[in-house]
Protein backbone atom coordinates (compact mmCIF):
# COMPACT_ATOMS: atom_id res chain seq x y z
CA UNK A 1 0.00 0.00 0.00
CA UNK A 2 2.82 2.05 1.05
CA UNK A 3 4.68 1.43 -2.42
CA UNK A 4 1.48 2.42 -3.98
CA UNK A 5 0.93 5.87 -2.65
CA UNK A 6 4.71 6.43 -2.88
CA UNK A 7 4.35 6.11 -7.01
CA UNK A 8 1.35 7.68 -7.04
CA UNK A 9 2.79 10.65 -5.19
CA UNK A 10 6.27 10.35 -7.40
CA UNK A 11 3.95 10.48 -10.46
CA UNK A 12 1.93 13.47 -9.32
CA UNK A 13 5.63 15.45 -8.44
CA UNK A 14 6.93 14.75 -12.17
CA UNK A 15 3.67 15.55 -13.75
CA UNK A 16 3.50 19.02 -11.54
CA UNK A 17 7.43 19.32 -12.69
CA UNK A 18 6.92 18.36 -16.60
CA UNK A 19 4.05 21.35 -16.20
CA UNK A 20 5.79 23.59 -14.94
CA UNK A 21 8.68 23.48 -17.19
CA UNK A 22 6.28 23.26 -19.96
CA UNK A 23 3.98 25.95 -19.31
CA UNK A 24 6.51 29.02 -19.84
CA UNK A 25 6.75 27.83 -23.25
CA UNK A 26 3.50 27.98 -23.82
CA UNK A 27 3.11 31.25 -22.51
CA UNK A 28 6.39 32.61 -24.52
CA UNK A 29 4.51 31.20 -27.68
CA UNK A 30 1.16 33.57 -27.29
CA UNK A 31 3.51 36.39 -25.88
CA UNK A 32 3.03 39.37 -27.77
CA UNK A 33 6.81 39.89 -29.37
CA UNK A 34 6.31 43.14 -32.63
CA UNK A 35 10.10 42.89 -33.10
CA UNK A 36 10.15 39.27 -34.11
CA UNK A 37 6.43 39.85 -35.67
CA UNK A 38 7.96 42.63 -37.96
CA UNK A 39 11.05 40.43 -39.08
CA UNK A 40 9.20 37.09 -39.67
CA UNK A 41 6.62 39.63 -41.95
CA UNK A 42 9.49 40.55 -43.82
CA UNK A 43 11.26 37.81 -44.32
CA UNK A 44 8.39 36.36 -45.57
CA UNK A 45 7.91 39.09 -48.40
CA UNK A 46 11.53 38.94 -49.13
CA UNK A 47 11.36 34.78 -49.82
CA UNK A 48 8.51 35.06 -51.87
CA UNK A 49 9.76 37.71 -54.07
CA UNK A 50 13.18 36.79 -53.91
CA UNK A 51 14.18 39.39 -57.30
CA UNK A 52 12.33 42.18 -55.77
CA UNK A 53 14.43 44.99 -53.93
CA UNK A 54 13.40 45.31 -50.63
CA UNK A 55 12.85 49.18 -50.72
CA UNK A 56 10.31 48.19 -53.69
CA UNK A 57 7.81 46.78 -51.78
CA UNK A 58 6.40 50.08 -51.39
CA UNK A 59 5.39 50.41 -54.56
CA UNK A 60 2.84 48.08 -54.35
CA UNK A 61 1.85 45.83 -57.72
CA UNK A 62 4.74 47.37 -59.36
CA UNK A 63 6.74 45.27 -57.61
CA UNK A 64 5.78 42.10 -58.53
CA UNK A 65 4.21 42.90 -61.64
CA UNK A 66 7.07 44.14 -64.34
CA UNK A 67 4.30 45.13 -67.35
CA UNK A 68 2.68 47.72 -64.65
CA UNK A 69 5.51 48.80 -63.08
CA UNK A 70 7.24 50.02 -66.46
CA UNK A 71 3.31 51.77 -67.31
CA UNK A 72 3.47 53.32 -63.82
CA UNK A 73 6.87 54.98 -64.17
CA UNK A 74 5.79 56.40 -67.34
CA UNK A 75 2.36 57.94 -65.62
CA UNK A 76 5.06 59.04 -62.55
CA UNK A 77 6.59 61.69 -65.11
CA UNK A 78 2.88 63.45 -64.63
CA UNK A 79 1.39 61.97 -62.06
CA UNK A 80 -2.47 61.56 -61.04
CA UNK A 81 -2.06 62.35 -57.88
CA UNK A 82 0.01 65.89 -58.51
CA UNK A 83 -3.32 68.34 -58.27
CA UNK A 84 -4.27 66.88 -54.38
CA UNK A 85 -0.04 67.54 -54.07
CA UNK A 86 -0.48 70.97 -55.10
CA UNK A 87 -3.64 71.33 -53.18
CA UNK A 88 -2.43 70.20 -50.17
CA UNK A 89 0.95 72.10 -50.22
CA UNK A 90 -1.38 75.44 -50.44
CA UNK A 91 -3.61 74.10 -47.73
CA UNK A 92 -0.93 73.53 -45.24
CA UNK A 93 -0.02 76.68 -45.06
CA UNK A 94 -3.10 78.57 -45.19
CA UNK A 95 -3.68 79.71 -41.62
CA UNK A 96 -6.34 79.02 -39.60
CA UNK A 97 -9.37 81.73 -39.31
CA UNK A 98 -7.23 82.22 -35.68
CA UNK A 99 -3.98 82.88 -37.72
CA UNK A 100 -2.18 79.43 -36.79
CA UNK A 101 -1.23 76.61 -39.21
CA UNK A 102 -1.12 72.79 -39.06
CA UNK A 103 2.73 73.53 -38.71
CA UNK A 104 1.61 74.44 -35.22
CA UNK A 105 -0.19 71.50 -34.37
CA UNK A 106 2.92 69.17 -35.38
CA UNK A 107 6.70 68.45 -34.61
CA UNK A 108 9.13 70.19 -37.12
CA UNK A 109 6.30 71.91 -38.07
CA UNK A 110 4.53 68.75 -39.83
CA UNK A 111 7.53 68.60 -42.18
CA UNK A 112 9.25 64.95 -43.38
CA UNK A 113 7.03 63.41 -40.28
CA UNK A 114 4.99 61.15 -41.93
CA UNK A 115 7.28 58.44 -41.43
CA UNK A 116 6.20 58.76 -37.22
CA UNK A 117 2.60 58.47 -37.87
CA UNK A 118 0.87 56.54 -36.36
CA UNK A 119 1.87 56.81 -33.40
CA UNK A 120 0.88 55.43 -29.78
CA UNK A 121 -0.25 58.10 -27.38
CA UNK A 122 0.21 56.97 -24.13
CA UNK A 123 -1.89 59.56 -22.90
CA UNK A 124 -4.50 58.58 -24.08
CA UNK A 125 -4.28 54.92 -24.77
CA UNK A 126 -4.80 54.94 -28.37
CA UNK A 127 -2.93 54.85 -31.72
CA UNK A 128 -3.11 58.22 -33.08
CA UNK A 129 -3.32 58.06 -36.89
CA UNK A 130 -1.90 61.17 -39.08
CA UNK A 131 -5.27 61.42 -40.30
CA UNK A 132 -7.11 61.77 -37.09
CA UNK A 133 -4.11 64.21 -35.90
CA UNK A 134 -4.63 66.67 -38.58
CA UNK A 135 -8.52 66.79 -37.50
CA UNK A 136 -7.45 67.41 -34.17
CA UNK A 137 -5.70 70.06 -34.99
CA UNK A 138 -8.42 72.09 -37.17
CA UNK A 139 -10.97 71.57 -34.37
CA UNK A 140 -8.22 72.40 -31.84
CA UNK A 141 -8.27 75.71 -33.78
CA UNK A 142 -11.86 75.79 -34.02
CA UNK A 143 -12.15 74.73 -37.37
CA UNK A 144 -14.64 72.11 -38.54
CA UNK A 145 -13.33 68.58 -39.08
CA UNK A 146 -12.30 66.95 -43.04
CA UNK A 147 -14.17 63.90 -44.10
CA UNK A 148 -11.41 60.72 -43.28
CA UNK A 149 -11.90 59.26 -46.84
CA UNK A 150 -10.77 61.49 -49.26
CA UNK A 151 -10.91 65.01 -51.05
CA UNK A 152 -9.02 67.85 -48.60
CA UNK A 153 -7.99 65.13 -45.95
CA UNK A 154 -6.28 62.94 -49.02
CA UNK A 155 -4.90 66.27 -50.10
CA UNK A 156 -3.11 67.07 -46.79
CA UNK A 157 -1.66 63.69 -46.36
CA UNK A 158 -0.60 63.97 -49.83
CA UNK A 159 1.58 66.52 -49.10
CA UNK A 160 2.78 65.35 -45.96
CA UNK A 161 3.88 61.81 -47.42
CA UNK A 162 5.68 63.58 -50.49
CA UNK A 163 7.59 66.14 -47.98
CA UNK A 164 9.12 62.35 -45.87
CA UNK A 165 9.67 60.38 -49.15
CA UNK A 166 12.47 58.30 -49.40
CA UNK A 167 12.73 58.32 -44.92
CA UNK A 168 12.40 55.05 -43.88
CA UNK A 169 9.23 54.03 -41.48
CA UNK A 170 10.05 54.62 -38.36
CA UNK A 171 6.78 53.20 -35.76
CA UNK A 172 7.59 53.02 -31.98
CA UNK A 173 5.51 50.60 -29.93
CA UNK A 174 6.23 51.90 -26.80
CA UNK A 175 7.05 50.20 -23.24
CA UNK A 176 3.04 50.27 -22.12
CA UNK A 177 0.85 47.30 -22.45
CA UNK A 178 -1.83 49.32 -24.28
CA UNK A 179 0.22 49.98 -26.99
CA UNK A 180 1.30 45.92 -26.90
CA UNK A 181 -2.44 45.47 -26.94
CA UNK A 182 -3.05 48.20 -29.87
CA UNK A 183 -0.27 45.97 -32.12
CA UNK A 184 -1.91 42.49 -31.19
CA UNK A 185 -5.46 43.87 -31.98
CA UNK A 186 -4.20 45.42 -35.08
CA UNK A 187 -2.91 42.07 -36.15
CA UNK A 188 -5.93 40.11 -35.22
CA UNK A 189 -7.99 42.55 -37.05
CA UNK A 190 -5.55 41.89 -40.21
CA UNK A 191 -5.52 38.45 -40.05
CA UNK A 192 -9.29 37.69 -39.76
CA UNK A 193 -12.01 36.56 -42.12
CA UNK A 194 -14.98 38.93 -42.41
CA UNK A 195 -17.73 39.73 -45.02
CA UNK A 196 -19.56 37.02 -46.90
CA UNK A 197 -16.82 36.37 -49.20
CA UNK A 198 -14.73 35.08 -45.79
CA UNK A 199 -12.16 37.12 -46.46
CA UNK A 200 -9.07 38.84 -44.49
CA UNK A 201 -6.82 41.29 -45.24
CA UNK A 202 -4.26 38.80 -45.72
CA UNK A 203 -5.97 36.93 -48.05
CA UNK A 204 -5.67 38.71 -50.73
CA UNK A 205 -1.90 40.80 -49.12
CA UNK A 206 -0.55 37.66 -47.76
CA UNK A 207 -1.53 34.56 -49.73
CA UNK A 208 -1.92 36.13 -53.31
CA UNK A 209 0.29 39.04 -54.13
CA UNK A 210 0.85 39.40 -57.69
CA UNK A 211 -1.72 37.60 -58.39
CA UNK A 212 -5.21 38.75 -60.11
CA UNK A 213 -8.83 38.85 -58.22
CA UNK A 214 -10.80 40.19 -61.46
CA UNK A 215 -9.10 42.84 -62.81
CA UNK A 216 -6.57 43.88 -60.22
CA UNK A 217 -3.17 43.12 -59.52
CA UNK A 218 -3.09 42.48 -55.97
CA UNK A 219 -0.66 44.39 -53.79
CA UNK A 220 1.87 42.54 -50.97
CA UNK A 221 0.93 43.82 -47.66
CA UNK A 222 4.85 44.27 -46.96
CA UNK A 223 4.78 48.20 -47.28
CA UNK A 224 1.30 48.52 -48.59
CA UNK A 225 0.58 51.90 -46.18
CA UNK A 226 3.70 53.46 -47.18
CA UNK A 227 2.34 54.42 -50.15
CA UNK A 228 -0.44 56.43 -48.92
CA UNK A 229 -2.38 58.21 -49.66
CA UNK A 230 -3.53 57.16 -53.23
CA UNK A 231 -4.91 58.36 -56.03
CA UNK A 232 -6.74 55.16 -57.58
CA UNK A 233 -8.00 55.29 -61.48
CA UNK A 234 -10.94 52.94 -60.22
CA UNK A 235 -12.07 55.81 -57.53
CA UNK A 236 -11.09 58.86 -60.23
CA UNK A 237 -9.32 59.99 -57.22
CA UNK A 238 -7.69 60.56 -54.14
CA UNK A 239 -7.95 58.14 -51.18
CA UNK A 240 -6.51 57.73 -47.44
CA UNK A 241 -5.21 54.66 -45.61
CA UNK A 242 -9.19 55.17 -44.35
CA UNK A 243 -10.59 55.04 -47.70
CA UNK A 244 -8.90 52.00 -48.45
CA UNK A 245 -10.08 49.79 -45.38
CA UNK A 246 -13.05 50.79 -45.95
CA UNK A 247 -13.37 49.52 -49.35
CA UNK A 248 -11.27 46.43 -48.53
CA UNK A 249 -14.40 45.44 -46.18
CA UNK A 250 -16.82 46.87 -48.76
CA UNK A 251 -15.29 44.11 -51.38
CA UNK A 252 -15.54 41.55 -48.68
CA UNK A 253 -19.56 42.28 -48.32
CA UNK A 254 -18.37 43.53 -44.83
CA UNK A 255 -20.26 46.35 -43.31
CA UNK A 256 -17.29 48.64 -43.25
CA UNK A 257 -16.53 50.53 -39.39
CA UNK A 258 -16.24 54.15 -38.84
CA UNK A 259 -13.16 55.52 -40.31
CA UNK A 260 -10.93 55.89 -37.47
CA UNK A 261 -12.68 53.07 -35.67
CA UNK A 262 -10.55 51.78 -33.16
CA UNK A 263 -10.05 48.37 -35.20
CA UNK A 264 -8.84 50.81 -38.24
CA UNK A 265 -6.06 52.75 -35.73
CA UNK A 266 -5.13 49.59 -34.50
CA UNK A 267 -4.21 47.76 -38.11
CA UNK A 268 -2.57 50.70 -39.58
CA UNK A 269 -0.22 50.61 -36.44
CA UNK A 270 0.71 47.03 -37.03
CA UNK A 271 0.76 47.02 -41.09
CA UNK A 272 3.38 50.56 -40.58
CA UNK A 273 5.14 48.96 -37.72
CA UNK A 274 5.66 45.75 -39.78
CA UNK A 275 7.19 48.00 -42.41
CA UNK A 276 9.69 50.00 -40.48
CA UNK A 277 12.86 50.88 -42.07
CA UNK A 278 11.32 50.90 -46.02
CA UNK A 279 10.93 54.24 -47.36
CA UNK A 280 7.48 56.62 -47.44
CA UNK A 281 6.60 56.84 -51.07
CA UNK A 282 3.35 58.63 -50.99
CA UNK A 283 1.50 59.98 -52.59
CA UNK A 284 1.08 56.83 -54.64
CA UNK A 285 -1.35 55.95 -57.91
CA UNK A 286 -2.71 52.55 -58.22
CA UNK A 287 -4.89 51.44 -60.88
CA UNK B 1 -42.52 -16.06 -56.89
CA UNK B 2 -45.20 -13.80 -58.92
CA UNK B 3 -44.14 -10.89 -60.98
CA UNK B 4 -47.15 -9.62 -61.15
CA UNK B 5 -48.81 -6.94 -58.39
CA UNK B 6 -50.82 -8.08 -55.33
CA UNK B 7 -53.63 -6.30 -54.48
CA UNK B 8 -52.04 -4.73 -51.09
CA UNK B 9 -48.86 -3.55 -53.40
CA UNK B 10 -51.44 -1.72 -55.85
CA UNK B 11 -53.78 -0.30 -53.26
CA UNK B 12 -50.51 1.05 -51.49
CA UNK B 13 -49.03 2.18 -54.57
CA UNK B 14 -52.79 4.09 -55.23
CA UNK B 15 -52.74 5.68 -51.68
CA UNK B 16 -48.95 6.96 -52.18
CA UNK B 17 -49.90 8.71 -55.28
CA UNK B 18 -53.20 10.08 -54.35
CA UNK B 19 -51.04 11.60 -51.27
CA UNK B 20 -48.44 13.26 -53.39
CA UNK B 21 -50.88 14.24 -55.44
CA UNK B 22 -52.84 15.63 -52.81
CA UNK B 23 -49.48 17.26 -51.59
CA UNK B 24 -48.30 19.03 -55.31
CA UNK B 25 -51.80 20.22 -56.63
CA UNK B 26 -53.08 21.89 -52.97
CA UNK B 27 -51.70 25.44 -53.02
CA UNK B 28 -49.07 26.41 -50.27
CA UNK B 29 -49.92 28.69 -47.64
CA UNK B 30 -49.55 32.19 -48.63
CA UNK B 31 -47.26 33.71 -45.86
CA UNK B 32 -49.44 36.08 -43.38
CA UNK B 33 -48.45 39.36 -41.95
CA UNK B 34 -48.13 37.75 -38.61
CA UNK B 35 -45.54 35.23 -40.63
CA UNK B 36 -43.11 38.21 -41.75
CA UNK B 37 -43.42 40.15 -38.15
CA UNK B 38 -41.87 37.22 -36.64
CA UNK B 39 -39.53 36.54 -39.20
CA UNK B 40 -38.27 39.98 -39.12
CA UNK B 41 -37.77 40.16 -35.64
CA UNK B 42 -35.90 37.27 -35.46
CA UNK B 43 -33.80 38.17 -38.42
CA UNK B 44 -33.64 41.61 -36.95
CA UNK B 45 -32.32 40.33 -33.41
CA UNK B 46 -29.38 38.25 -35.25
CA UNK B 47 -28.38 41.16 -37.18
CA UNK B 48 -28.07 43.24 -33.99
CA UNK B 49 -26.11 40.54 -32.46
CA UNK B 50 -23.81 40.75 -35.65
CA UNK B 51 -23.62 44.13 -35.83
CA UNK B 52 -22.39 43.82 -31.98
CA UNK B 53 -19.26 41.99 -32.50
CA UNK B 54 -18.68 44.40 -34.96
CA UNK B 55 -19.02 41.53 -38.05
CA UNK B 56 -22.30 42.20 -40.20
CA UNK B 57 -22.38 41.73 -43.69
CA UNK B 58 -23.63 44.00 -46.29
CA UNK B 59 -25.78 41.07 -47.67
CA UNK B 60 -27.59 41.04 -44.51
CA UNK B 61 -28.06 44.30 -44.26
CA UNK B 62 -30.03 44.53 -48.02
CA UNK B 63 -31.93 41.37 -47.54
CA UNK B 64 -33.43 42.87 -44.46
CA UNK B 65 -33.84 45.90 -46.56
CA UNK B 66 -35.73 43.67 -48.93
CA UNK B 67 -37.75 42.21 -46.37
CA UNK B 68 -39.32 45.38 -45.34
CA UNK B 69 -39.91 46.88 -48.74
CA UNK B 70 -41.80 44.01 -50.18
CA UNK B 71 -43.67 43.87 -46.85
CA UNK B 72 -44.56 47.39 -47.79
CA UNK B 73 -46.16 46.69 -50.83
CA UNK B 74 -48.17 43.84 -48.83
CA UNK B 75 -45.77 41.07 -50.38
CA UNK B 76 -45.65 38.82 -47.28
CA UNK B 77 -44.40 35.74 -49.20
CA UNK B 78 -41.64 37.36 -50.40
CA UNK B 79 -41.13 39.80 -47.61
CA UNK B 80 -40.68 36.50 -45.38
CA UNK B 81 -38.74 34.43 -47.92
CA UNK B 82 -35.99 37.83 -47.33
CA UNK B 83 -36.49 37.70 -44.25
CA UNK B 84 -35.52 34.32 -43.14
CA UNK B 85 -32.62 34.55 -45.78
CA UNK B 86 -31.30 37.72 -43.60
CA UNK B 87 -31.44 35.71 -40.26
CA UNK B 88 -29.17 32.56 -42.20
CA UNK B 89 -26.75 35.59 -42.97
CA UNK B 90 -26.58 36.84 -39.70
CA UNK B 91 -26.20 33.87 -38.51
CA UNK B 92 -23.30 32.89 -40.79
CA UNK B 93 -21.82 35.76 -39.53
CA UNK B 94 -22.14 35.72 -35.87
CA UNK B 95 -20.92 32.17 -36.55
CA UNK B 96 -17.74 34.02 -38.55
CA UNK B 97 -17.37 36.52 -36.11
CA UNK B 98 -16.97 33.65 -33.12
CA UNK B 99 -14.47 30.82 -35.21
CA UNK B 100 -12.38 33.81 -36.08
CA UNK B 101 -11.42 34.81 -31.84
CA UNK B 102 -8.81 31.68 -32.78
CA UNK B 103 -8.67 30.23 -36.11
CA UNK B 104 -7.16 33.71 -37.62
CA UNK B 105 -3.78 32.59 -35.66
CA UNK B 106 -3.69 29.44 -38.74
CA UNK B 107 -3.44 32.42 -41.30
CA UNK B 108 -0.61 34.47 -39.02
CA UNK B 109 3.02 34.54 -40.54
CA UNK B 110 5.41 33.49 -37.75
Amino acid sequence: MKARISLLLGSLSAALIAFALASPRVVAADKVDPVADAKAFQNFFFQKFPTVKHEDFVNGPYSVNEDMKRQWKEKEEFPPYEFALDAGKEMFSTPFKNGKTYADCFPNGGIGIRQDYPYFDTREGKVVTLELALNRCREANGEAPYSYVKDEMASLTAYMAFTSRGKPMNIKIPDDPRALEAFENGKRYFYSRRGQMNFSCASCHVQSPGERIRAETLAPALGILNAMPIYRSEWAGMGTTSRRFVTCNSQTRAVPLEPQADEYRDVEYFLSYVANGLPISGPGARP
Amino acid sequence: MSTTMSAAMKRTLAISMLLVASFALSPARAATEADYKAAYATADAAAKEAAGLRNQWTVTVTALAAAKKAADGGDFDRATAAANEAEALARASIFQAYSEKEAWKAMEIR
